[in-house]
């Protein structure tokens, strides 16, 4: 009884952020086609509800009511594991992500690695879609994506510790309040920019969108895939590219503190302000996708492992000597 | 040269400044309109649905000399006639396949009598095959709810022709 007590207590935590995580997705979805319409001069989605907001409503209802088909020669069993492990694991992630100093559903420790771990998972959704489809596109779209992840992870785990050398500590709430005097934006700025290049391609997005290269894969792992679990692949994604803005925000741009510690700014609520610096990059999100052509796959590997990764290593030393030099080093005694 | 190339590389000078034009370009203007509620102009010359006309007396124009249904390059056309009490000829059967039609115009073009024309309507989609396969009352009907319009496209037309 006792436990079935807390579990309840949990369970309406749970659906406080998932709640607002997956309405906040279906907007984003939204916002994406508006501004990448935008850009081009269209008028984007607007039939459906006010300016039509509810167009991804709309969408996932006709996703439910399609046919799921399942390829006869597929793993039947990873085939539809498959989304359920996309959507699960970005989803998942959002149990860390401080949103003020009191509004987190689990304060950990290791906050930032366990959203590394999750954040590197994510791969094996789409490896599992691409592999048990057991068909041509699909398993060449999963087999770039992996790699294209795996390489792009790395040099965002350096440019993590890089961060972490200035705060001294794995918790997420600490990484922000570190940030108090000057984000880390100020003084790591190449660093915000390899992390923010490097997030588009975690998250599949253009130019860094090979898995999916409609004119070369059809549509890459999600070949096979139809009705619901499509749009499960699909809004997983959705869910972490919404992530890798609010780790973005959380690294870099100060998480939930205001622009300026003054009167005027200071009194909107911190919360509101994570939100704000989520939609800002998002918004960058956006206009990236709208104005860059797709990079070729042996340019993407080059600017992964040639470019992006000896740079942010170079960068890590860089911040090492700088902190040790000045005697600013967070932690003094070992 | 090549400095420069390099440092505008390591800059991303060009992709900032792609991102400027970008928001820049957001607030122009649309180049698309609001279609169901907005819609765009269409020539006189345009060719959408298919419509018998009538003279201003009411009777047919049709004198069923099946020209159309011989240029018809699609083969959508199908003419039966008869001949009436006052020796002239006219059609018992005018149907068209909407479904063959490929719009070409060449059935309005050898038309002697501007009987059948192609009207400016284009949203005539429907739910089933089988109402695309228009009879001669359909055309007709279309014929008397355009007449305005298609007489008026005529006019404007004819100096091309």
């Amino acid at each position: 009884m006792e436990y079935l007590n807390i579990l309840s207590n949990e369970l309406y935590k749970i659906a406080f952020i998932l709640i607002p995580v997956l309405v906040s997705v279906a907007l984003i979805v939204w916002l994406d086609r508006r501004i990448w319409g935008a850009v081009q001069k269209r008028r984007g989605p607007n039939v459906v509800g006010p300016f039509g907001l509810l167009q991804t409503v709309a969408d996932t209802l006709k996703y439910i009511f399609k046919e799921i088909i399942i390829p006869a020669s597929s793993d039947k069993v990873i085939f539809l594991l498959a989304p359920v492990v996309t959507m699960t694991l970005a989803l998942v992630a959002w149990a860390v992500i401080p949103f003020s100093n009191e509004f987190i559903l689990a304060d950990i420790n290791v906050g930032i690695l366990y959203l590394f771990a999750v954040s590197s998972l994510g791969v094996y959704g789409i490896i599992m879609g691409g592999w048990a489809s057991n068909s041509k596109y699909p398993f060449l779209g999963a087999i770039r994506s992996a790699a294209q992840m795996v390489s792009y992870e790395v040099s965002i785990g350096i440019i993590i510790i890089n961060v972490l050398l200035c705060v001294g500590s794995l918790n997420l709430k600490d990484i922000v309040n570190a940030q108090q005097d000057l984000w880390f934006v100020v003084p790591l700025f190449p660093m915000f920019v390899v992390f923010f290049i490097s997030a588009l391609a975690e998250t599949n997005r253009p130019p860094f969108d090979l898995p999916e290269a409609e004119s070369e894969l059809v549509s890459g792992y999600q070949t096979e895939y139809s009705g619901m679990m499509y749009a499960m692949f699909w809004l997983g994604e959705y869910a972490n590219i919404l992530l890798l803005c609010a780790m973005a925000s959380i690294l870099f741009l100060g998480g939930w503190l205001p622009l300026l510690d003054i009167f005027p700014i200071n009194l909107i609520p911190a919360p509101i302000w994570m939100i704000l610096k989520i939609l800002f990059l998002f918004f960058l999100f956006s206009l990236v996708k709208a104005i860059v052509p797709r990079y070729r796959y042996d340019q993407l590997m080059r600017l992964g492992w040639k470019i992006f990764l000896p740079f942010s290593l170079f960068y890590v030393v860089l911040t090492a000597s700088f902190l040790f030099y000045f005697d600013k080093l967070p932690i003094k005694e070992f | 040269m090549t400095i420069i190339r390099f440092l505008k590389t390591v800059f991303l000078i060009e992709f900032v400044l792609g991102l400027f034009i970008a928001i820049k370009e957001m607030f122009k203007s649309k180049k698309t309109i609001n279609y169901p509620y907005e819609k765009g102009s269409l020539s006189p010359r345009f060719r959408g649905e298919h419509a018998l006309r009538r003279y201003p007396n009411g009777e047919e124009r049709c004198i069923a000399c099946k020209l159309c249904e011989a240029v018809c390059p699609a083969q959508a056309i199908t003419i039966e006639s008869t001949e009436k009490e006052d020796g002239s000829r006219k059609t018992t059967r005018y149907d068209i396949d909407m479904i063959k039609c490929i719009y070409c115009g060449l059935c309005e073009e050898s038309c002697p009598v501007e009987a059948i024309v192609q009207g400016p309507n284009f949203e005539f989609a429907t739910e089933t095959r089988e109402e695309l396969y228009y009879n001669k009352e359909k055309l007709l009907d279309n014929g008397d709810r355009w007449e305005d319009v298609l007489a008026k496209n005529i006019r404007l037309d004819k100096i091309y022709r």
